[in-house]
């Protein structure tokens, strides 16, 4: 045995220029591989944690995963919103253990802002169970104060304290700014992954307040209330966009998203926050198993290289094979010495790769988090990223047989003199 | 143990296909220690016989004893491991493996046989001193040990060629034209080195070529021709 790996690897050595090549090209190809497979797990892990806890999820009456959408990822906008009174009917229904509501519409500098109560910090729930937690300062608990997420306040250098204005609707140009209205930062939430580290959170009277002299999503002419007077109105939210419900039990669920679906003053709908995730992501991933699909055709590739670079060799090394058998190497080893040759490169460029994707990540990870906000990268590799490495081994074992098959033929053909 | 090297008896062979060649030997026999010339032109059968003795081809048809062992009655991995335990091979030319060095392509049969190593350790301390030895009587200066083999003359090249035949004492050594690449004067000096260490190992030689000049040198020579059953040789015979 030992005979044979010292003579695959002086062979290999002596066409080295070729192999490392080859290798160079397994080497690449797998580290594009692994590095989807790393992403996309990562995306897959951090979208399926992006709530947890909650039971029910219920907006106006619109497709489950638009309201996922809102709801949860605060990405587009709510076709109709959604009048207190049901979500109060809601809140006070018996099975209800707690209720949280969402407003959108304003926006801060590009980030959303998002009407509610500090309940949200209370059952809001992520990832394992995690409730969010404070970095500095706490939750808001007047009019114009503000908690911000983890990347507004990194973003934009805000500490706890620090004063800001909101703008109505979800930016763009021609934004009109809640200008008399500045809000005081109360608190400043620890990094999530989330979306709500690219949020701004307010209470639903804040909304309100902002909103008195506003009709229609635009100021009224001519009409301008102070801030130091908006607290002689009525200040009580009269819609909101949608709600975070928490059951006693688990087993009402069915129950509750009956009642929400046919509640009867408006049109409602509930969705289970898991299945409606489910099918969101069965959208997202249809790009996520392109670039898969992308990267193991490369992978495909560069193993036919391989194999089509060590068949072109084979001829030349007619003679030299001949000479192992007439020294008493057997078709089998001659078989063995190929597809050893083979195996040895595609497992030498598949931790060539490994390494490559580890260096990448260590240089890279800073610059994802500071440009993309992607934070909780982890370049460990995963189960299935592990399966795909072993399953590149296991092919570059298997085609590496096709080289050695050939040769087999080719010695018993041969027997001790080749036919040149 | 016989007094026969190589004992052949009715041997048959034909290749596949319905036009493939035909070798049939009705007698051969070589004594051990025999220095044998066999002359035969392209297309006697040369490379099949060859073929049979090494032990790559098996005979449809009677028995072919190589040192006592008959080789049809042998399984294809059995045929190798006795193949390089007893026989050592000799070409033409390109005889060496050009990614092992000197040295690495003399030992080439040590690293398959345990048989020829443990030979190859009873005259020397190491196996590098025995290869070193075998060169030295083949004429070839140590200085060359290290040099990549692809850079030696084909003078040269042969010589480590037979080396490699050589180690181990194996009681065969069959020699297909070693010396049809060397010229004149190199290819007498060869053939008297060759000879020498196949007298002072008293090993069994099969010399085979087509330049009957060379014959004189040996105890016996023989033409293929003779060898073969001309009654069934196809008349169109080419292999």
């Amino acid at each position: 045995m030992s005979t044979l790996f010292h003579l695959a690897f002086a062979s290999a050595w002596n066409r080295r220029t070729t192999l490392i090549l080859m290798m160079t090209s397994i080497a690449l190809s797998v580290m594009l591989l692994l590095g989807v497979e790393q992403l996309r797990t990562q995306a897959r892990d951090s979208f399926s944690q992006s709530i947890s806890g909650t039971d029910l999820v219920a907006g106006s009456r619109t497709s489950p995963v638009q309201l996922m959408l809102y709801a949860v990822f605060h990405l587009g906008e709510a076709t109709h919103n959604f009048r207190w009174p049901g979500f109060q009917a809601i809140q006070s229904h018996p099975s209800v253990a707690w209720a949280i509501p969402v407003s959108l519409g304003d926006s801060h500098r590009g980030f959303t802002v998002i009407g509610t109560t500090p309940d949200y910090f209370r059952h809001f729930r992520y990832g394992e169970r995690q409730p969010l937690a404070f970095a500095t300062g706490q939750s808001f608990t007047d009019l114009f104060e503000a908690v911000v997420g983890a990347d507004v306040a990194n973003r934009l250098h805000y500490q706890a304290g620090d004063s800001m204005t909101l703008s109505h609707g979800t930016g763009g140009p021609g934004v009109v700014e809640h200008a008399g209205k500045p809000f005081r930062i109360t608190g400043i939430l620890k990094r999530t992954g989330l979306a709500v580290d690219r949020s701004v959170l307010v209470s639903l009277e804040s909304m309100e307040a902002i909103h008195l002299d506003w009709q229609g999503g635009a100021p009224l002419p001519g009409l301008s209330i102070p801030a130091e007077y908006v607290r002689k109105f009525d200040l009580a939210p009269k819609e909101i966009t949608a709600a975070l419900i928490g059951l006693k039990s688990r087993a009402a669920v069915f129950q509750m998203q009956r009642f929400i679906n046919q509640y009867p003053s408006e049109p409602l709908l509930a969705v289970m926050p898991g299945v409606a995730l489910n099918q969101l992501w069965s959208i997202v991933s249809v790009v996520e198993n392109v670039l898969l699909a992308i990267s193991v055709l490369v992978v495909v590739i560069s193993l036919c290289g391989l194999v089509a670079s060590v068949l072109a060799g084979l001829g030349e090394r007619r003679r030299e094979l001949a000479i192992l058998r007439s020294v008493g190497a057997g078709p089998g080893t001659i078989l063995s010495l190929l597809a050893i040759e083979g195996f040895l490169i595609v497992v030498a460029g598949s931790l060539l790769g490994l390494a490559g994707l580890g260096i990448l990540g260590a240089v890279a990870a800073p610059l994802l988090q500071t440009h993309l906000g992607i934070s909780r990268v982890s370049w460990e590799l995963s189960a299935e990223a592990w399966q795909l490495l072993l399953m590149v081994m296991a092919t570059g074992l298997l085609v590496s047989l096709i080289p050695g098959y050939r040769a087999w033929r080719m010695s018993l053909a041969d027997g001790l003199i080749p036919r040149l | 143990m016989s007094q026969f090297a190589i004992d052949i008896h009715n041997l048959l062979f034909q290749w596949p296909g319905k036009d493939g060649f035909r070798l049939s030997i009705p007698r051969f026999c070589v004594e051990r220690g025999e220095r044998i010339f066999l002359q035969g032109a392209s297309g006697s059968g040369k490379s099949t016989l060859l073929g049979l003795l090494g032990g790559v081809l098996v005979a449809q048809q009677g028995r072919l004893n190589v040192l006592d062992t008959d080789l049809t009655q042998l399984s294809s991995g059995a045929r190798d491991r006795f193949r390089v335990d007893y026989i050592g091979l000799l070409f033409q030319q390109f005889n060496l493996v050009p990614y092992l060095s000197l040295r690495e392509n003399v030992l080439l049969p040590c690293r398959f046989s345990k048989r020829r190593k443990q030979r190859a350790l009873e005259s020397a301390r190491s196996l590098e001193q025995s290869a070193s030895l075998l060169l030295e009587t083949l004429g070839l200066d140590n200085s060359l040990m290290h040099k990549p083999v692809t850079t030696l003359s084909v003078g040269q090249q042969q010589r480590v060629a037979a080396a490699r035949a050589l180690i181990g004492h194996p009681e065969l050594i069959i020699a297909d034209e070693p010396t049809s690449a060397l010229d004149a004067d190199r290819q007498a000096g060869f053939l008297e080195l060759l000879l020498q260490r196949c007298q002072d190992d008293n090993v069994t030689l099969i010399f085979v070529s087509h330049d009957p000049r060379l014959a004189s040198a040996f105890s016996r020579s023989i033409n293929l021709g003779s060898l073969c059953d001309s009654a069934l040789q196809p008349s169109e015979a080419s292999a």
